[in-house]
């Protein structure tokens, strides 16, 4: 990481009549557009060379942390390795250049990949059927309660309006049920991290559509209850939505499907190690059981025997005339697809199950460490899933360090900061999740920057000027905010 | 074990620090009957090795015809420098840039990225991105029942240009919140907008163009911006914005400017890999910068009075709002939106008008060939950019299978959408001369070879 | 800090009510909201002329890491918005009870003063909540 290097913006370096132009083909004559069509203004586009480019965003790059660099113990973002083969397979020529309308004629290879993706997404979570066309987690929900509405519609069953969210849930989760036209009723958390099962029952009744819950939960723990969860739901009439947010934590161990959940989303650029690429591409493929087969999103990647060879081909709105519909321009995102699959075919029956053996062992591990180390743990008496959360409430107050004051100490010590003031319930937390592909030596050390940052605030220093190390200090969000700087503009 | 880096002594003294014996036993509050012993359709491991050769062999049986397909996805020349960049490790692995600190990098391309695509746009304000063209479409009609929030109809009204697979879109992910997308009129002759059939007192929320349409078109976009200003409606532009380097920009639409553009970013430098992915921009008048959906990075000062870049107006978003945010996004496409902003600052703005022109040129070459064989006539008089819609007197899936099998994609049977017998097609800049000669010679022998619908 | 004026009525969603002349009241949010939220960066008004039932939403303020409802702690009807909020939200950080205000409304039934606090509840309230 290069600290302190002030990066000019690209637009800095160009300069009139600058051009790069072995990048683009050369001039040809005008055309034939009539001119009150045409723009007669010159977008300010930088002008530079192609040494300068490369060297502008190699600079930048230097200006992250990333897990090729850096630990990056984010809860509930699975930041774990992303395989280098992954990319590289999905980038060959043939299906990096592959047109998404092209025939299936050309596309075999291609759609054998999806097909088998559906099928190997299936069983990890126990469901029947996998659309993988969501191009996000966020995506992926509002695909599932939309489907949990069309049920319920299909049915006649028109007052069933109201989705439960547990108050630990993602954001996404009450904004998914509004975009979907539904009430969100919120329901407590007990004091050990499971649903306040009382709770549940007054919240349950005839407009319940269905509940959406993250098990393991946000708050680190599995929910003990969950079939009774599943049985009072289904007992109302509701359906059970699974926020796969957490699968890391389970997979090959225990499948949403045999929880009785009817749908399923799953990120794979967590579980299934596909890029974050600072914020995106994410991919939301969406599992359900036979009561919402009818309604998946489409295109699906379908198969049948013709003279004896299997030949794959698009399910579409004829197939499936009960579908949500389409949630994407094509099929989704084909090439973060692509990149699961590899990982899933590399990992192996066996491997699957090794990631969340591994991921529970290092933050069982973590979360043991660190409470020896004098950290408070939200839930000391409970095990801890793939994740943990440690609560800053006692450091808060007695040395004024914040959540957000150790985190930003912590980049300091060269960490990617754990996720913090989430969930929202857990006051000054630090929501801990160290993956399955970082080595006991990480988390010794990690441990060890932890202690130092504790012992230093408790012999006075203070961290609210933090970090010190990085390219810039702490930013001025409300300036920010108020004074919106969201493109240049030239002196 | 691939990319687990625990030695056996690791777990024992793991195991041991925790007070357990085994792995099994950190499981123990999962109910027992919820265990599974073994997936069964999941095949065991591949080495990378393997797995390599295994993909080499998926890949060439889809192999890499001519292809002459638009529609949405288009082949352009990408600069090799654009994803040995893009991928490199600080990009392609980093997380969201929510630790703003140790994101600069991140963060300085997504603001140079907004900076570039409201100038191509000619509006002031952009996003971070989207998923994709088509769902920027429906999280647009969203934002224009924000802002026009005195409407109440919920009525979105498309041109007949508008690709039918974003209103597809649109109407699954916000079909829920009330909303209807309805088609204006038709000018037969022309494929646009049929200005005398104008609805009256349609009391629209929204009135959407695409430029250039789904069928190739160019229609009057000055002239439909006003009338949906003067009928109380957002003006919603969906763009190409390679086009952008010729046609005028959404913000110079009309007297007022169309007030939203989207559309879909792929055309920037992203490989078509079989629809995704991709990224789907959206750019919007500075007045309207609240009800924009999505994450925004701006500039600002750090402690010590340098600039910095952030992410803003996070308060809309659903990790705050939860059920009262603006979308439930949270994604930007971060890593698409990175290639892109490489990809133009490789070109600059006469490099994506030479794009724009070849393209331009090629297309029209290709029409100009294909209309001279027997049979073969453009559909609609008027204007295109890079995609000209083709009327033909033979049964079009026969005729794309045989020059299919001559390694050759000839387009798009667009005949479901309009009606009558329809081929879309399009020629990009990676098409040379000799190219479009090869595809004119075999779609005449492709023709030859075909009864007429008539026969 | 927490400054809460004598001649004002309050409620437990920290808005602050005052009766003036005309039967008009003026209503804003407290100090001890202000301050809990942060540096405001944004402030939605209702329209004018829009009415409002008790408890219903009103305005939203925003700081840079929330985003509050401030609901109507009577029904009425919105006469006139602060419209400098758009441009200076600080001024609810900076001068809550006066500058700050967000809206002035015309209730539509008397005032029933059993539904809101005293000064001296409202200061019993918060003291409650930080304990």
């Amino acid at each position: 990481m290069n600290s302190h290097v002030k990066s000019e913006l690209i637009f800095d370096k160009s300069r009139n009549g600058r051009r790069a132009f072995a990048q683009a083909p050369n001039a040809v004559k005008a055309s034939k557009i009539p001119s009150k069509l045409m723009r007669n203004d010159k977008p300010r586009l930088p002008e530079v060379s192609e040494p300068q480019t490369v060297r502008h965003f190699t600079r930048l790059s230097q200006l992250n942390f990333s897990i090729d660099t850096q630990f990056y113990p984010l809860g509930s973002c699975t930041m774990k390795h992303n395989p280098r083969a992954c990319n590289a397979l999905a980038l060959l020529p043939e299906f990096a250049g592959r047109h998404p309308l092209g025939p299936i004629s050309h596309g075999q290879g291609f759609m054998s990949c999806m097909f088998e993706l559906q099928e190997m997404l299936k069983d990890v979570t126990g469901m029947k059927g996998v659309s993988l066309t969501p191009m996000a987690g966020a995506q992926g929900e509002l695909a599932g309660v939309a489907m949990i509405k069309a049920y319920h519609e299909a049915r006649g069953d028109h007052e069933r309006t109201e989705i439960i969210c547990p108050d630990a849930a993602h954001g996404t989760n009450p904004a998914t049920a509004m975009m979907c036209g539904c009430q969100v009723v919120e329901v407590p958390t007990g004091p050990e991290g499971d649903i306040d099962f009382d709770a549940l029952k007054l919240a349950v009744g005839p407009k319940t559509a269905g509940i959406m819950l993250t098990n393991p939960s946000t708050l680190g723990v599995f929910e003990r209850r969950i079939k009774d969860v599943a049985d009072l739901i289904h007992g109302a009439g509701g359906l059970l939505y699974y926020d796969g947010a957490n699968l890391n934590a389970i997979l090959g161990k225990v499948r949403p499907g045999d929880m009785d959940f009817d749908v399923i989303h799953m990120n794979l650029h967590k579980t299934f190690s596909t890029p974050h690429g600072g914020g995106g591409p994410g991919s939301g493929a969406v599992g359900v059981n036979d009561r919402l087969l009818p309604f998946m999103p489409i295109p699906i990647v379908g198969s049948k025997q013709v003279e004896g060879k299997t030949l794959y081909d698009w399910l579409s709105e004829d197939d499936l005339p009960q579908s949500i519909g389409r949630l994407s321009g094509f099929m989704g995102n084909a090439g973060v697809l692509l990149r699961a699959y590899v990982y899933m075919r590399m990992l192996g029956c066996d491997g699957m199950k090794r990631v969340s053996e591994f991921a529970t062992l290092n933050a069982n591990y973590l979360s043991s460490k660190l409470q020896e180390a004098g950290f408070e743990l939200a839930f000391p008496a409970r095990r801890a899933s793939h994740e943990f959360i440690v609560t800053l409430k006692h450091e808060a107050r007695s040395l004024n360090l914040t959540a957000m004051d150790f985190a930003k100490a912590l980049l300091d010590k060269n960490y990617h900061a754990p996720t913090t003031y989430f969930p929202l319930l857990v006051p000054e937390c630090l929501l801990i999740e160290p993956t399955e592909t970082e080595s006991k030596e990480t988390l010794d050390n990690f441990v060890t920057a932890m202690i130092e940052i504790a012992t230093a605030a408790k012999k006075g220093v203070e961290f609210k000027d933090a970090p010190y190390t990085m390219p810039v200090r702490r930013l001025d969000d409300v300036k920010a905010a108020r004074q919106l700087d969201l493109a240049y503009q030239p002196e | 074990m691939p990319f687990i880096p625990h030695t056996e002594k690791d777990t024992r003294e793991m195991l041991q620090t925790i007070g357990v014996n085994s792995i099994d036993d950190l499981f123990d509050e999962i109910p027992t009957e919820l265990k599974i012993d073994q997936l069964e359709h999941v095949p065991g491991a591949l080495s990378e090795m393997e797995v390599s050769r295994f993909m080499k062999q998926r890949a060439k049986i889809d192999g890499s015809p001519m292809c002459f397909i638009g529609a949405g996805a288009y082949e352009h020349h990408i600069p090799t420098a654009v994803w040995d960049i893009a991928t490199r490790g600080e990009f392609y692995s980093a997380y969201t840039p929510y630790q703003a600190e140790a994101s600069q990098g991140t963060l300085q391309v997504i603001y140079e990225y907004q900076t570039m695509i409201t100038q191509l746009t000619g509006l002031d304000i952009s996003n971070a991105s989207l998923y994709d063209g088509a769902s920027a479409l429906a999280e647009a009609s969203l934002m224009a029942v924000r802002i026009n929030r005195h409407v109440k109809s919920g009525r979105v009204l498309l041109a007949p240009g508008v690709n039918p697979i974003y209103e597809q879109v649109a109407s699954a992910i916000a079909g829920a919140q009330g909303l209807t997308f309805e088609r204006l009129p038709t000018d037969i002759t022309t494929g646009n907008v049929d200005f005398d059939l104008l609805p009256k007192d349609s009391d629209p929320v929204a009135v959407v163009l695409q430029q250039p349409s789904y069928i190739g078109t160019l229609d009057d976009v000055n002239r439909l911006t006003d009338w949906a200003h003067a009928n109380g409606a957002l003006m919603i532009s969906v763009v190409n914005p390679i086009s952008l380097a010729l046609l005028k920009a959404p913000g110079h639409w009309g007297s007022e400017g169309a007030d939203v553009a989207i559309g879909e970013g792929q055309p920037l430098g992203i490989p078509m890999s079989s629809g995704g992915p991709y990224f789907g921009f959206m750019t919007c008048k500075k007045k309207y910068a609240r009800q924009m959906p999505g994450r925004i990075v701006g500039r600002t000062t750090d402690l010590d009075g340098n600039l910095g870049y952030a992410l803003t107006l996070q308060a809309r978003e659903q990790h705050i709002r939860r059920s009262k945010a603006t979308s439930n996004i949270c994604t930007n496409q971060g890593l698409m939106v990175t290639a892109a902003t490489i990809y133009m600052s490789l070109l600059g703005y006469e490099g994506l008008v030479n794009v724009a022109k070849t393209c331009h040129h090629n297309t029209a070459l290709l029409a100009d060939g294909l209309s001279a064989i027997d049979g073969v006539e453009r559909l609609f008089e008027g204007p295109f950019f890079h995609e000209v819609a083709l009327k033909l007197d033979r049964p079009i899936s026969s005729l794309l299978e045989i020059l299919a099998n001559r390694n050759i994609l000839a387009g798009l049977d667009i005949t479901s959408f309009v009606g009558s017998d329809a081929l879309l097609i399009c020629a990009t800049e990676t098409k040379t001369q000799e190219d479009i000669e090869v595809f004119i010679t075999a779609f005449s022998e492709a023709m030859a070879s075909v009864n007429t619908n008539s026969a | 800090m927490n400054e809460i004026p004598r001649d004002l009525f309050y409620t437990k969603e920290h808005e602050w009510l005052r009766c003036e002349d005309g039967g008009i009241v003026t209503i804003g949010i407290t100090d001890h909201a202000q301050a809990a939220l942060g540096d405001l960066v944004y402030v939605e008004l209702p329209e004018i002329g829009q009415d409002i039932d008790e408890a219903g939403e009103m305005a939203v303020v925003e700081s840079v890491k929330a985003a509050s409802d401030v609901y109507s702690p009577i029904s009425g009807r919105v006469l006139t918005v602060n419209e400098e909020l758009a441009d200076v939200p600080e001024k609810i950080n900076s001068d809550p009870y006066g500058d700050g205000w967000i809206v002035r409304m015309k209730p539509m039934n008397n005032i029933d003063e059993s539904r809101l606090m005293s000064p001296d509840s409202y200061q019993q309230f918060i003291n409650d909540l930080e304990d």
